[in-house]
């Protein structure tokens, strides 16, 4: 083993990289925090049907539209891991700074809606169902902003070669936040 | 570099799936549309379980990681039905023997949409 190169990514007690194994214990504290939050959305839900109502002011086209969005930034995110596996630094950047594209795009759309939101008197105080909407994509979108400074990172890196193991372990991480907004959307967006 | 990625190498058509997961999201979309209860909870929150598994085996590669990745997921999942069991009873429940949830936790007119902006979209 050679001394230029971090421990961190060559042990392995567990039977794979300590790195990968870091991501999924930050992923498996998500899960709480999200979890914690969605479970206490739900049961708000289910039981004041006056939620529905202001569910109703949602704009379901703006949260399919950022779906969309994720959804294909995931796709660039795992095709820049297909990269990494051959050990083609420069094609992963590449396709690491689309992903970073989708993350900003997803971000100006949700601030553009918030804007809206906001100017028409729909704000974090109005009741406990805004209350819980501006929490829950708020907390999202801070995961958001992070991958993206994350991932233009790793990208900076991967575009020389170096390191590339890290462009999977960005990639986990931003498939995990794609994965919270599927269930984000259909609870904000649909559920009328 | 070969070492932590050797068994993710094996690569689906992310394209392909890619697809089918906005196939998903249309339906997801279009579905409650026809204002049907069971439709509408289908096609929302259904069809997200289907995505958040093909996202989670294609795309970060669950399945190909050791059991005890998908022990440690599930685990935190439960953690998660264990919150909602708990509280779930207090929040959603009104009254039971001997008890009436007083008006201000049960949550006042601000609560039921009276105040907040009332022209949107």
């Amino acid at each position: 083993m050679s001394a230029a190169r971090p421990i961190a990514t060559t042990r392995s007690a567990s039977g794979i990289p300590t790195g990968r194994l870091a991501v999924w214990w930050v992923i498996a504290s998500e899960i709480v925090i999200f979890g914690g939050l969605l479970a206490s959305y739900i049961m708000h839900r289910l039981s004041h049907d006056a939620w529905a109502v202001q569910a109703a002011n949602t704009n379901t086209w703006i949260g399919a539209f950022n779906t969309f969005v994720l959804l294909t930034s995931s796709l660039f995110a795992v095709l820049a891991h297909a990269a990494a596996v051959e050990g083609n630094g420069k094609k992963a950047a590449r396709l690491l700074l689309y992903t970073s594209a989708g993350g900003a795009t997803f971000i100006a759309v949700k601030s553009y809606e918030w804007f809206t939101e906001i100017s028409h008197g729909f704000t974090i105080t109005s009741n406990t169902f805004w209350s819980f909407y501006y929490t829950a994509a708020g907390l999202h979108a801070l995961h958001v902003i992070a991958g993206v400074i994350i991932m233009l990172i790793v990208a900076k890196d991967a575009a020389r070669n170096l390191e590339l193991h890290r462009v999977e372990l960005i990639g986990i991480y931003w498939h995990f936040v794609d994965i919270i907004w599927i269930f984000l959307f259909p609870l904000l967006y649909i559920a009328k | 570099m070969a070492e932590a990625t050797a068994h993710h190498d094996v690569h689906p058509n992310y394209v392909k799936i890619w697809a089918i997961l906005l196939g998903l999201l249309i339906v997801s979309v279009v579905g409650p549309m026809f204002g049907i209860k069971a439709v509408t909870l289908f096609t929302a929150f259904g069809i997200a379980l289907i995505k958040a598994y093909l996202v989670a085996k294609n795309f970060m590669h669950v399945n190909l990681e050791p059991r005890f990745i998908v022990y440690l997921m599930s685990t935190m999942l439960i953690f998660m039905l264990l919150l909602f069991a708990g509280v779930a009873p207090d929040v959603m429940k009104f009254d039971g023997t001997n008890w009436v949830k007083p008006e201000v936790v049960q949550g006042g007119p601000a609560d039921h949409g009276a105040n907040a902006g009332a022209e949107h979209h």
